[in-house]
């Protein structure tokens, strides 16, 4: 196990590497001079000598890649070109935010995929499993910028529910220590303001996790109905055991893999789909920081918020494949 | 096309057991096609993808109004006899820019899905037939490509290259090339040891045709599924793309575009929003349901 995750950490070495060339080259590859078109046409040479100079632009390519290496292992993500903060002070709250929302979406993802997949799989062919296998099967076809769209004209603009835009009540804030706000509403002692912030999160929550939601449903209801299917199954069965038991304790158990393998995928999705949610319902996440640095050209902030991004998706998923031998020890690497 | 077995464990008939064996089997793409037509949601999907095509060849026919033509005075109309969908905040008839959006959409999935499968194919066929260090090499950008979630990886790209339709394409192509390839090279690694192709090499086949006569055609079948799933995928992304402003640029009628554009009037005008995204959910479900249907037609196997 031990030599395992050592392994599959060494393994990740070239891939991160690999992510650093790829956000390192986005400046270069912009076409023609990168600083005359970060700065615009009407630009003085001055400017643009300055800019370059900033960005270390006038170095052979493989030494800025090195001082860009460097300066990354010390956790400096570089300058803001808008606003000159340092970016790594300065991305915190949108990336608290980012993962927040992602949390509470891979919650919701989670919770109802596995149990309608459950459900699905062992009453099949039942009303209940084609409704949500067409439901899941809509879901996944569902531009989720639209969904987003029609929840807030139903259930914030129609019917009132849910609040459409923002985190939180921006005219009684509550002291920020983590970002997270569910956690530092608790911390300030303010339970009105925790379900006020958990509200705010219901709407972009839900459009975000649904992709992700029908995905693990027709992933889980799949790997069910071949467990389900096996001998032991039809053994304990014969023992009398309580359906609900066979079905959760008995059957999920051994199903779980396939379904882990596409939640840790799926987290990409939510990652991704993020830049899009954020956009819509106004949350100041890290996806929004990076849309508007596009809008700006401010490259620094898209390199990094791009890097960061894909450097948690690639966590999450050596998370979830060391997850896979820890549930299921007969799995040897 | 004979040399296509998707149920590779079926032993290769001598001449001699040919001649016994009547009738003939048939055509296993035949065989396919038939178990597709049986599948209820793959002709559901059929019908919708069919539907879509013929609107898009048929644009001009069908529509009343012209798709850029502003009209302040019909400005944010409900749906009616004249604006069947409605109008848009400038008095665009939106039936007609929805039809005219299906021709985008399709072109870039197409072209999307066509770029990404051929480049893919390339690089996947380089890397499962030839193996060592060029298969290292492939298969390691293939993951460090992965490891970005997709959409962010196709906004990078945009991001470098300026924001158009046709760049949206192109980086929407980009990023599905290591989805193909990936699988293009499972596939070839797998044919690889099977005998028929050792056959051929002793009968002094050289590679190039082994690949073309041999590996590629039985590789066919998850490519065809990934593909008609990556048309759905691939409209879903430009959409975002458009929504995002970073596709296509106005007066195009795309239909993420014609959201983004809408998303202030959803509550005095909740058409405006309604039907673009409607479309782009019909087409991509109908693609997802052919692909579900292919999947389980051409490749009992693969299901999981």
């Amino acid at each position: 196990m031990l030599a395992y995750t050592i392994r599959r950490v060494l393994m990740l070495i070239p891939v991160l590497i690999g992510m650093s060339l790829i956000t390192f080259s986005i400046i270069h590859l912009i076409p023609g001079n990168p600083a005359q078109t970060i700065l615009g046409e009407q630009a003085t040479p001055q400017a643009i000598e300055q800019l370059e100079e900033q960005l270390g632009l006038n170095e052979p390519y493989f030494v800025q890649y090195g001082e860009y290496m460097m300066s990354l292992l010390q956790g400096d993500l570089g300058q803001s070109l808008r606003t000159n903060a340092d970016i790594t002070n300065e991305m915190w709250p949108f990336l608290a935010a980012t993962i927040e929302l992602t949390l509470f979406a891979m919650i919701f993802a989670v919770v109802v995929g596995v149990n309608a997949g459950i459900i699905s799989a062992w009453k099949q062919n039942s009303i209940f499993d084609y409704t949500s296998m067409l439901i899941a099967l809509i879901g996944v076809s569902m531009p989720i910028f639209w969904l987003g769209l029609m929840q807030q004209w139903i259930f914030a603009q129609e019917l009132g529910w849910f609040p459409a835009f923002g985190r939180g009540n921006p005219r009684d804030p509550v002291e920020t220590v983590t970002y997270f706000y569910l956690v530092d509403t608790l911390l300030a002692g303010r339970p009105d303001q925790f379900f006020t912030s958990l509200g705010h999160l219901v709407l972009p929550g839900v459009a975000l996790g649904t992709i992700p939601m029908a995905i693990i449903a027709r992933m889980t209801r799949s790997s069910m109905l071949e467990v389900l299917r096996s001998d032991y199954i039809r053994t304990v069965e014969a023992k009398g055991i309580h359906h609900l038991s066979v079905v959760y304790r008995h059957g999920f158990k051994n199903a779980v893999i396939p379904v882990l393998t596409v939640v840790g995928l799926q987290t990409g999705t939510l990652l991704g789909g993020a830049i899009l949610t954020e956009t819509i319902f106004s949350w100041p996440g890290i996806g929004r920081y990076v849309y508007e640095a596009i809008g700006t050209r401010d490259y620094p902030v898209i390199q990094s918020g791009i890097l960061v991004i894909a450097f948690m998706f690639v966590m999450i998923n050596l998370i979830v494949d060391l997850l896979y031998s820890y549930i299921d020890p007969r799995i040897k690497y | 096309m004979e040399t296509v077995r998707p149920d590779k464990q079926t032993p290769i008939p001598s001449p001699e057991q040919e001649a016994h064996t009547v009738p003939a089997p048939a055509s296993p793409w035949k065989e396919a096609f038939r178990q597709l037509r049986r599948n209820k949601l793959a002709v559901v999907g059929m019908f919708i993808i069919s539907f879509f095509i013929l609107i898009a060849v048929f644009a001009p026919l069908l529509t009343p109004h012209q798709v850029s033509t502003m009209n302040a005075a019909d400005r944010l109309q409900g749906p009616s006899a004249d604006y069947w969908f409605g109008t848009d905040d400038l008095g665009r008839d939106i039936f007609t820019r929805i039809v005219y959006g299906a021709r985008i959409s399709l072109m870039v999935g197409f072209f999307a899905v066509t770029g990404a499968l051929i480049f893919g194919s390339m690089l996947g066929i380089l890397a499962g037939y030839f193996g060592r260090w060029v298969d290292m090499l492939i298969s390691r950008v293939f993951d460090i490509m992965l490891a970005f979630p997709s959409i962010l990886l196709a906004i990078a790209i945009v991001a470098i290259l300026g924001p158009s339709l046709q760049n949206a394409l192109i980086a929407i192509a980009i990023i599905n090339i290591p989805i193909f390839g990936r699988l293009v090279r499972s596939k070839v690694i797998s044919i690889r040891e099977e005998e028929y192709i050792m056959a051929a090499k002793a009968q002094g086949m050289k590679s190039g045709r082994i690949l073309v006569h041999h590996v590629l055609p039985n590789s066919m079948a998850p490519i065809i599924v990934q593909a008609t799933l990556g048309f759905g995928t691939a409209i879903l992304e430009a959409a975002a793309l458009g929504f995002l402003g970073l596709g296509a640029q106005p007066p195009t009628p795309e239909w993420g575009r014609m959201l983004s554009d809408a998303r202030q009037y959803i509550t005095s005008a909740p058409w405006t929003v309604l039907f673009p995204g409607l479309s782009i959910m019909l087409v991509v479900l109908g693609f997802n349901m052919i692909g579900d249907g292919l999947r389980d037609a051409l490749d009992p196997k693969m299901k999981h």
